[in-house]
């Protein structure tokens, strides 16, 4: 049904351009010189999409006195807004930077939330935001209503999860309940099914029950998804909390939530891509769950009866000392051992002495893309000494010292070389390459995230430096002298 | 505006989201998740509007406190994801290089 909403044309152009700041926001995010400019872009448009709404809907009367805005309202629209920005300025000061995905996790959990509200409100005052005549909603805007208030949900709920697990409330296996697909896929056609029945019928209970599903298919999605195919999860929910920003703005005609919506689907989407490419695991294998909590049996079981050489701080401090240069291969590990801080200390000490020092960096080396990136630069590590993937790792072969502290699958060979491997295909850094290996890892016995066994553990240029990763760069600190 | 209007704004930020992200250091993809968090809460739009709404009868304060409530959760992302992005974004700094370095 064709219908349309009287709107002033300058909200409408107000809304335009936050949409452009927002586009600006991530164009800034090219390069670190311009990115804190790209974020007062993103401020900017927010204010600006804001301010004109609060312009055009706040109601007021016109009276001897000219126009007077209904003070109660705007009252508690700023109480409103005071709470929310209290609560998201004290988190954003005090979470720690090791703990940055499960922020991301619970944030696109309050957008999905905050999505299925405000469908809510539209169905239930659908004169308010334009959608109705006579309390009949249009055909047109029940069909977006309902995909808002579907993927608002599924984001909620599936956020909840992820921040669970993140979190470390639920462990990081998998939960696989029995028959899971056909059971999603039942719930997924009801959700739309319903939809459709939706727009024949305007009754409350269809709304409320295709809310209710939404939810619960965010939970099932989610809960069958191992640890290690967090950084993916997190993408994808990014992707789906634009999705649902951009419902609503089909729903409220409004340019700054379509656009937003877009890009911030596309921006999680890509995101998403570039984790899975850098697993070599598929979107599809993903949702369907089930990696990364088993601990692989055969090739791990293995392991311990290899020979292997085990090396000191000292020795480690002498042979990087020696080195021309030292490439830094950090994992999760050592963000959890806090052990950055004191690595940027080693690599002051060793440029000191004329070494030179990179770092190479995995795209899933931390917990969400970019992670290890930021854990870097928390510990004032300037950013163009710091490489990813592609660009570094044909250095190996031309490297004295490659120090892998708290990585391992990331490093793994096996991905290249044996086709039976869980991280068979997954690109890897040929740490092996590099004169000597150090080898950072808190004993023999623990295996990867993935559950595989390491060759590189194994080979003649490599040293383990069994240890907790912190103290064991603490100790070549101080051999550094 | 119809929906082919709408429907065409939204392709075409689609395609310059697609080539906006490509070009995103990988670097800064952390904060581009913060940052994309912050701004997909422009969905407060819609919460100001049913927050603004006079409230006509059970529904309408219901549909009003709603959106109050997803004001809150909405302003939580806003001021949290922006400022954690810019806290984020400020540790990122270059090598401390002599006066006359490039650049």
């Amino acid at each position: 049904m064709e219908h349309s909403i009287a709107v002033n044309p300058w909200a409408s152009l107000a809304y335009l351009i936050a949409g452009v700041c927002f586009i600006l926001a991530l164009r800034g995010l090219s390069s670190p010189t311009s990115s804190q400019r790209g974020n007062r872009f993103g401020m900017i448009g927010m204010v600006l999409a804001v301010v004109t709404t609060l312009i055009t809907h706040v109601p007021g009367v016109v009276s001897s006195y000219g126009f007077v805005v209904h003070v109660e309202t705007v009252i508690e629209i700023l109480v409103a807004i005071g709470i929310g920005a209290t609560i998201g300025i004290v988190t954003a000061r005090r979470i720690a930077m090791t703990a940055m995905p499960q922020l991301v996790a619970a944030f696109h959990s309050l957008v999905g939330l905050a999505a299925v509200l405000v469908a809510a409100a539209a169905f239930l005052n659908p004169g308010a935001f334009g959608i109705a005549a006579d309390g009949v909603i249009f055909t047109q805007s029940r069909i977006e209503m309902g995909l808002g208030v579907a993927i608002g949900a599924i984001t909620f709920s599936g956020s909840v999860i992820a921040f669970l697990k993140l979190n470390g409330n639920m462990g990081g296996k998998p939960i696989m309940l029995p028959g899971r697909h056909a059971l999603n896929l039942a719930v997924l056609a009801g959700i739309l099914g319903l939809i459709a029945y939706f727009t024949q019928d305007q009754a409350p209970w269809i709304f409320w029950t295709v809310t209710g599903l939404s939810f619960a298919i965010g939970f099932l999605l989610i809960i069958p998804i191992g640890g290690a195919d967090m950084p993916v999860v997190v993408s994808m929910l990014n992707s789906y909390s634009g999705w649902a920003a951009a419902a609503m703005g089909f729903t409220l005609h409004n340019t700054a939530m379509i656009i937003t919506g877009a890009l911030v689907g596309s921006s999680g989407a890509i995101l998403s891509y570039i984790m899975c490419r850098a697993m070599n695991r598929s979107f599809i294998s993903v949702i369907a769950g089930g990696f990364g909590g088993d601990d692989a049996g055969g090739a791990a079981a293995a392991a311990t009866d290899r020979p292997w050489k085990r090396g000191s701080a000292e020795d480690a401090a002498f042979l990087m000392s020696q080195a021309e240069q030292v490439i830094i291969v950090p994992g999760y590990g050592m963000a959890v051992a806090q052990a950055q801080h004191a690595l940027r200390e080693m690599a002051d000490k060793l440029k000191e002495e004329g070494v030179r020092v990179k770092y190479a960096i995995h795209p899933v080396a931390g917990r969400m893309p970019g992670h290890m990136n930021v854990l870097l630069a928390e510990a004032n590590v300037p950013y163009d000494e710091v490489f990813e993937l592609e660009d570094i790792n044909s250095e190996f072969a031309q490297t004295d010292v490659a120090f892998v502290i708290g990585a391992n699958d990331v490093t793994n060979p096996a991905a290249k070389t044996d086709k039976t491997s869980p991280i068979y295909g997954m690109p890897v850094l040929d740490v092996g390459k590099a004169k000597t290996v150090l080898f950072v890892k808190r004993s023999m016995g623990g295996v990867g995230y993935a559950g595989v066994d390491n060759d590189v553990f194994y080979m003649d240029n490599t040293m383990m430096l069994l240890a907790d990763a912190k103290k064991m760069v603490e100790e070549i600190v101080k051999s550094l002298g | 505006m119809d929906f082919i209007s709408i429907l065409s704004i939204f392709v075409m930020a689609c395609f310059v989201g697609y080539y906006v992200v490509w070009s995103v250091t990988p670097a800064l993809h952390t904060p581009l998740m913060a940052v994309t968090n912050a701004i997909s809460s422009v969905i407060i739009v819609g919460a100001l509007i049913a927050s603004a709404a006079i409230g006509i009868g059970g529904t309408g304060a219901t549909s009003k406190w709603l959106g109050l409530l997803a004001v809150t959760l909405a302003s939580v992302n806003i001021f949290g994801g922006f400022a954690v992005t810019a806290r984020m974004l400020a540790m990122y700094k270059k090598k401390d290089r002599p006066a006359a370095a490039k650049h």
